[in-house]
């Protein structure tokens, strides 16, 4: 059996099942207070950020001295200045093209780099047997939990002063300057992004169907080719999921991008973001359209996505 | 192609519209108090003495932004183009944990802007101290209380860069002309005129200690504002911690400053709001004739709504925080230090260059900014409030201290003065309970 | 805007991306030629290498660092036992921010993944259930930093008389009430800084455990129903035992979000108010109070709250071993 076709009977059952229940739960709750109910969370989830998008497109003197919902009222004002102030002003409160830019280069490696060394590190986690295998594979899970800021430091002093044990040189610094220092970040988020991504698609690679390894295995097939051929096309619901997960992570993060690239030049999108203020606050009227230029991207490669996104989801984690 | 879908696609495409629409041009700038770059600092023959600086590059960190940032980058600019080297400067919104994590992490910046000289001595052991060309240049520039504001164990590491002076109260000239007040020289006269003014029907005094998680400290300065002009020995103890914070005299002073804060009579909407009134907006209600006073550093002149005339015959401004004992002439100072994580040619050359009179003059000029660098002329400043406060700091006469709150620990002076303040201000704890509980939290 | 800015970041990208095509080309090579003879340590060590290298220079070493710090005193300099530890127990304010932080822990998993619970059966089967999902789902796209100025929008609080610009305040005034400072509102503002924090996670919640609703099987509930079960009982008996690993999986991954939280904490009270939380205060007290020994105290309490969750963890994987063997 294909999987596609089994794919496709999942999914006709699994909305048959849903009307039935929904019948059943029709009758629990009345329909009516039910639809209230989820409409009003819906409402709820969705006022604060439409509260966000309205008041970026007010001209400042309306944020300043009146809520958004005044908007509805006198919708007249609509203005696109801060936008524009905040893309592409030479000021320092402005100008975050660039670091727009700066997301941008660093999400793409910050997403490939550990997604492709996960599934590697699980492929062989799951299906290599080798001693102390499943110690190897519960320190790589609990490592999901030092916390970040207690790895900046040590991680930044191998970048710029290298790693030395006695007078032995195990790595030389880097001395990376300008742009350049956006390899650091790279690096950094490829690290701190590994160990969730090698749980998650251990928990999913372990639940390929084991014969269809050993006929590979019996047509002589090696590891790295069953894991090219056979691993990775069955996968790759898995690995979109993770990578959007990733690709959140490292377009949202505001401490990695600050410690490993400092300078104005080379600071992410996110990083910039709460110091647009100003020194005494007064630049906050900018905040909303800069908040809401950083959160459009992942908000719209989310939505995209989202199937991909549960589906990965599901079958990774939820059987385990 | 489903509903979610086609939803999504229609955010994306309005996102990009929106983009696209705000690509129509770089906006015009505001230029409001903006002056330019004086002659002289334009002027390459004066830019010399740092020799050829070309290709070299200094890294600086500060807790400056925005506006601000751009006013200090511009005064730097010929410093760069006339030597070649290369200023990269960043502000951060985090000043003292991107420090502390760049320092132990070895990557320092070449020059960093403490706006706390207490924080300095986190980092003695990697900052690099003043050369003896610099020790000259800061000597020279600045007034003894100053240069020991830089020094750390009586090694000299910062010379002082931007100055401003906090013993300020705010007022409405026009509205004490109307009415035919003067501006009071004694704690007492401030007093009796506070009296007459609730007297005839106005509450004296603003208020406002809300500033997000900074709440307390406009009220930190209170505190201080009192308790220096009791006596800059008993000052200088307290912030050192000689004697404790709860000494019977720091609570006197707390209570002094009660007389005013939770005085129901005294304070614009009832001393309760005090807390929860942002200090940016709590002085507005003077221009209005609600309130008379209010108790803020010079920088609150940068914070009047637009259009309002900060000037000695205007709609508000500033007279000093009144003495309490005769002949006294003290202020209360804030302001950045100038230390450096590297020995480079450049750095060294660039320190030279914030500590000179050159830069000084010209910084004045490129924006609201205030000095207390000698030799100076306060009339450079671009607005009324600057030249009174530069005139203030560049005079040797005046005693000047650091804000206090800033010297001390940062689990005091960060943290449990500022929530006692506001507990005291609310009415929570009493002068006493807050002085011990402060003490109680000295590390 | 300076084209060669665009030149160089973009430059640098590419260069990146071929390099690290060409590290995966050799370790493919590498692992082909351990294939080749067959020898199964030397194929995982190739396939496990880039992993565990960086691993250990990115997060064993710097752990291992900060279990030893935790025994020394502010500057790293002299051995000081169990003071950091004492401290942390005993200290009034370290033992408010324990406290803060159990609250966090407790309260945010398990509103979070019920709330998500019974979003996600009010929306089964219901019309336009997708679009339901994605509006809740969405907040898990924005960032923390993103999500608080977002938030200030509702808690934001201006004197009384003056015109509120927070939605919460404004609906106060509306009701005819006062407005509050909420943030600085003891203690009640930790709860309003857990809402946000739910805000985001409830979307996951829903999401998984809606899909794994639709996993139930068909035949168990037509069974218990011919059985005479009420719907309720339907619910409590088979729905949820159904996807009972399901919401543990949500209530596990929260619980760690939770712990680690450390923005939203500071980007709206920076800890005042009594709202400081454990990876919050760790920070501050590593970076801006330059205690490093209590900032290294609080990161090992951290790693030991989640020690029973690797132990669950662990557990499951022994009894998953166990069943395919």
């Amino acid at each position: 059996m294909s999987t596609r076709t089994a794919e496709q009977a999942a999914a006709q059952s699994a909305a048959r099942i849903g009307e039935t229940r929904g019948e059943r739960l029709r009758r629990i709750l009345s329909s009516r207070v039910a639809s209230v109910v989820a409409i009003l969370i819906a409402a709820l989830w969705t006022i604060p950020t439409a509260g966000l998008f309205i008041s970026s497109l007010r001209p400042d003197d309306d944020i300043r001295t009146s809520g958004w919902w005044n908007f509805f009222a006198d919708p007249g004002s609509v203005s696109l200045y801060n936008y524009n102030y905040v893309l592409y002003s030479d000021s320092q409160g402005g100008g975050l093209i660039i670091n727009l830019i700066n997301t941008v280069v660093i999400t793409i490696p910050g997403v490939v780099v550990p997604v492709a060394f996960a599934a590697l590190a699980a492929y062989a986690l799951s299906w290599i047997k080798f001693r102390g295998r499943n110690v190897l594979y519960v320190g790589i899970f609990a490592l999901q939990v030092v916390p970040l800021q207690m790895a900046l430091i040590p991680l930044l002093s191998i970048f710029s002063s290298g790693l030395h044990i006695g007078g032995l040189t195990l790595i030389p610094a880097w001395d990376l300057e300008g742009v350049n220092t956006l390899i650091q970040v790279w690096i950094a988020h490829s690290i701190f992004g590994l160990p969730l991504a090698v749980f998650l698609l251990h928990n999913f690679m372990r639940e390929l169907p084991s014969d269809v390894m050993e006929a590979a295995r019996i047509d002589g097939a090696s590891h790295s080719q069953i894991f090219r051929k056979v691993v990775l096309p069955l996968v790759t619901p898995a690995i979109a999921s993770i990578a959007i997960f990733q690709f959140l992570w490292v377009w949202n993060d505001f401490l990695v991008g600050r410690t490993f690239a400092p300078g104005e030049a080379t600071r992410p999108l996110t990083a910039v973001l709460g110091d647009m203020a100003g020194t005494w606050g007064f630049g906050w009227t900018r905040l909303p359209a800069a908040a809401f230029i950083a959160i459009i991207v992942p908000l719209v490669v989310f939505l995209l996505l989202q199937r991909f996104f549960v589906r990965g989801l599901l079958a990774g984690s939820v059987k385990g | 192609m489903s509903k979610t879908r086609r939803i999504s696609c229609l955010a994306a495409a309005a996102s990009v519209l929106a983009l696209a629409a705000a690509a129509c041009g770089a906006p015009e700038e505001e230029d409001n108090d903006r002056g330019a770059v004086p002659d002289d600092a334009t002027d390459c023959a004066n830019y010399e003495q740092y020799g050829d600086l070309e290709g070299e590059t200094v890294t600086v960190l500060g807790s400056i932004r925005d506006a601000e940032a751009d006013e200090m980058t511009e005064a730097w600019e010929y410093f760069q183009s006339c030597t070649g080297a290369t200023v990269e400067y960043e502000g951060t919104g985090e000043f003292e944990s991107d420090m502390a994590v760049r320092v132990d992490g070895g990557n320092a910046p070449d020059v960093a802007l403490f706006p706390q000289p207490g924080l300095m001595s986190n980092f003695t052991d990697t900052l690099v101290p003043a050369s003896e060309e610099l020790t000259a240049l800061t000597t020279e520039g600045w007034t003894e209380d100053w240069v020991n504001y830089g020094t750390i164990d009586g090694t000299l590491y910062a010379s002082p860069h931007s100055s401003n002076a906090k013993s300020f109260i705010w007022y409405s000239p026009t509205f004490f002309a109307d009415n035919g007040y003067e501006v009071p020289k004694t704690w007492d006269e401030l007093i009796t005129l506070s009296d007459t003014i609730a007297a005839s029907g106005t509450t004296p005094w603003c208020a406002g200690f809300e500033s997000g998680g900074a709440t307390g400290w406009p009220g930190t300065d209170w505190i201080e504002d009192i308790v220096l002009r009791e006596g800059t020995d008993l000052y200088d103890q307290w912030v050192s911690h000689e004697i404790p914070f709860n000494d019977p005299r720091i609570v006197a002073a707390i209570d002094k400053a009660g007389t005013v804060l939770q005085n129901e009579d005294y304070v614009y909407g009832g001393t309760d709001t005090i807390s929860a009134t942002a200090f940016q907006e709590a002085g507005f209600p003077i221009q209005t004739g609600d309130c008379a006073f209010m108790r803020q550093a010079s920088f609150y002149g940068a914070m009047w709504p637009a259009g309002t005339n900060v000037a000695e015959d205007g709609d508000v401004f500033a007279f000093r925080f009144p003495e309490t004992n005769e002949g006294d002439n003290t202020m209360l100072v804030g302001g950045e230090f100038v230390a450096a994580f590297s020995d480079s040619e450049a750095t060294e050359a660039f320190r030279q260059f914030l500590a000179s009179e050159l830069y000084h003059n010209a910084r004045l000029q490129t924006g609201p900014w205030s000095t207390a660098r000698q030799g100076v002329d306060p009339a450079n400043a671009t607005t009324p409030i600057n030249v009174f406060a530069t005139e203030i700091l560049t005079d040797p006469a005046v005693t000047v201290r650091f804000d206090g709150s800033d010297l001390m620990p940062g689990a005091v002076g960060a943290s449990s003065f500022w929530t006692g303040i506001v507990q005291w201000v609310d009415g929570d704890k009493t002068s006493q309970q807050m002085a011990d509980d402060i003490e109680a939290s000295w590390p | 805007m300076n084209i060669s800015a665009y030149l160089d970041r973009f430059g640098l990208l590419g260069l990146g991306l071929v390099a690290f095509a060409a590290v995966l080309l050799a370790l493919y090579g590498l692992a082909e030629l351990a294939s080749r003879r067959d020898r199964n340590r030397a194929v995982a060590f190739v396939f496990l290498a880039p992993a565990v290298l960086f691993l250990l220079i990115g997060l064993v070493y710097p752990a291992i660092r900060t279990v030893v710090m935790s025994f020394y005193d502010s500057k790293t300099e002299n051995f000081v036992g169990l003071d950091n530890y004492i401290w942390a127990v005993t200290d009034p304010d370290a033992l408010q921010i324990l406290v803060n932080t159990a609250m966090w822990i407790v309260i945010v998993p398990l509103v979070s993944t019920a709330l998500g619970l019974v979003y996600a059966v009010l929306i089964d089967g219901r019309a336009g259930e997708k679009v339901y999902k994605a509006l809740v789902f969405l907040p898990m796209g924005i960032s923390f930093v993103g999500a608080s100025i977002i938030w200030k929008f509702v808690y934001q609080y201006n004197g009384a008389g003056g015109e509120q610009i927070g939605l919460l305040n404004q609906i106060m005034v509306w009701l005819g009430g006062d407005p509050v400072n909420w943030l600085n509102a003891q203690p009640w503002n930790n709860l309003l800084l857990m809402v946000v924090l739910v805000w985001i996670e409830v979307g996951f919640a829903t999401v998984v455990l809606s899909a794994a609703l639709k996993g139930v099987p068909l035949e168990i509930v037509e069974a218990a129903r011919i059985d005479g079960a009420n719907p309720r009982e339907i619910f409590w008996n088979v729905t949820v035992p159904s996807i009972r690993s399901a919401i543990i999986v949500v209530a596990v991954t929260v619980f760690i979000a939770t712990l680690k939280l450390f923005d939203i904490v500071r980007a709206m009270t920076q800890g005042h108010h009594g709202t400081d939380v454990l990876a919050h205060n760790m920070v501050e007290q590593a970076f801006r109070l330059f205690e490093r020994g209590r900032g290294a105290t609080l990161a090992v309490l951290l790693f030991l709250l989640v020690v029973p969750v690797v132990i669950y963890q662990v557990r499951n994987m022994r009894r998953q071993e166990m069943e395919t063997r």
